[in-house]
């Protein structure tokens, strides 16, 4: 998660002070993502070492407040502009589990399986409920304009990623149990599965470390 | 927890005999309350939709028992199964088994009439699902006047008309885009809401996260459950994993 560049994008909005920017991260994120203070901080003394922002005075009660520059803007037109990059697929501890349940011996990889999905489908459960609650909560304040309505709209869009991500882990795990299925039915015909060549993970796509 | 509205006992269904049987069900136990919305999942074969068909009094068990309300239904003649169907359970089929040369108030008004329901009650009762469904200015169009999520509202609405208690679901957002699904979900989550018991045959995890339980199948044995925690936290610890 680039926090520069969101922190960044913020202060394009207007200039603020560090707490200011640590809540409307979290508002605009549905506080999923939390901020430490300090995090917050060290990120924009690099971003003025940068040139992207600079102190911009304080707000009265001590709070340094800070404004962006123009080569900040630049910056975040760019990140913007950039499709996020997936040139390393993230460390999966689910995925590397699997890999390694079905190489070695002794691992009753249905059962990982199974207590996986039933996890991610708890997890599904709670996302869904959040989003109806969500959905509701934007419909009853609908029409009305300002950075309220954005930001919950924002909000329901990090809850549908989430959504959506989960489903694809479940999906996954499904793959996974029919493709094991099919190898196990294979093997009782005396059908050997067709050989792997190719190992080196070039897309990137994580379910394609395991099915390789 | 309130009543029990559906319940299979130790319920099997084998198909064919001798060398060729092919269990679908074997032993499954579960019980359903009034309010619940629970979601059946798994593979292909799993035994999914025999699980449906006999809970909608539409097969027989080969052993076991499926009561629903209370009452067995493999004590009960063809007629008293049928107008139990009619009364107490509405089923969502999967290719919607709408009637093309009735309107789609007409449809929905159906099962009621069968049921010995003036036809005046009937259809106010018809067009009251359509609002619950939200499409209650379509009554009047014919099947092929309606797109399919328009269909799928029509075949849910004959589903729980009459304030039927137990509502069986399989795959009903079948062909449907993500949105139009989204509405299906959320007028079954509303019955459930209502008291209704509500059972829903998917392979979509997504819309299994409707539901308050999920049930996996394998092998026509329940093999596993997830009931949601209600935890308020999970989104904290949602992506730490």
């Amino acid at each position: 998660m680039s926090i520069r560049h969101s922190l960044l994008a913020l202060l394009q909005d207007e200039p603020r002070y560090g707490y200011q920017l640590r809540g409307e991260f979290e508002e605009r994120t549905g506080s999923t993502w939390p901020l430490n203070i300090g995090q917050v901080y060290t990120t924009l003394d690099r971003l003025e070492r940068d040139a992207l922002v600079e102190k911009d005075g304080d707000d009265g009660e001590g709070h340094v407040i800070y404004s962006i520059t123009a080569a900040g803007r630049a910056e975040v037109t760019g990140w913007f502009a950039a499709p996020v990059a997936a040139t390393n697929p993230p460390r999966n501890e689910l995925a590397i589990k699997l890999a390694l349940a079905l190489t070695l011996d002794g691992v009753d990889v249905a059962a990982v399986i199974q207590a996986q999905r039933s996890a991610s489908m708890r997890l599904l459960q709670d996302y869904t409920r959040q989003r109806r609650a969500a959905g509701s909560a934007a419909r009853e304040i609908s029409g009305a304009q300002g950075p309220g309505g954005a930001n919950d709209a924002a909000w329901l869009l990090v809850l549908d990623s989430l959504i959506f991500s989960t489903e694809a882990e479940v999906r996954w795990l499904d793959h996974c149990e029919g493709w094991m299925a099919q190898r196990a039915a294979a093997a009782r015909k005396g059908v050997r599965p067709a050989a792997s060549s190719q190992r080196t993970l070039t897309v990137p796509s994580v379910g394609t470390v395991v099915s390789q | 927890m309130s009543s029990e509205v559906l319940q299979l006992e130790g319920v099997s269904r084998t198909y064919g005999e001798g060398a060729t049987a092919v269990a679908a069900l074997r032993n499954v136990n579960l019980t359903i309350h009034a309010g619940e919305f629970v979601a059946v999942m798994g593979p292909s074969g799993s035994g999914k939709s025999s699980l449906l068909t006999l809970a909608g009094g539409l097969d027989k068990a080969t052993a076991g028992e499926v009561f629903v309300e209370g009452t067995p239904l493999g004590g009960l003649s063809i007629n008293e199964l049928a107008r139990l169907r009619r009364r107490a359970v509405g089923y969502v089929f999967q290719d919607f088994n709408l009637v093309p040369s009735l309107t789609a108030a007409e449809n929905v008004a159906l099962p009621r009439e069968l049921d010995g329901i003036p036809a005046r009650k009937a259809r106010r009762q018809a067009k009251d699902a359509l609002r619950l469904v939200g499409i209650e200015d379509l009554a009047d169009r014919f099947m092929d006047q309606m797109s399919g999520g328009q269909q799928q509202r029509v075949a849910i609405a004959r589903a729980i008309v009459g304030q039927r208690r137990l509502i069986l679901a399989d795959e009903p957002t079948g062909a449907l885009d993500s949105a139009t699904g989204d509405g299906i979900l959320e007028v079954l989550r509303g019955r459930a809401e209502a008291g209704a018991a509500v059972v829903l045959v998917t392979h979509e995890a997504r819309h299994a996260g409707w539901a308050d339980r999920v049930v996996f199948l394998k092998d026509g044995r329940i093999v596993d459950e997830a009931a949601s925690q209600h935890d308020p936290s999970v989104l904290l610890t949602g992506l730490g994993r």
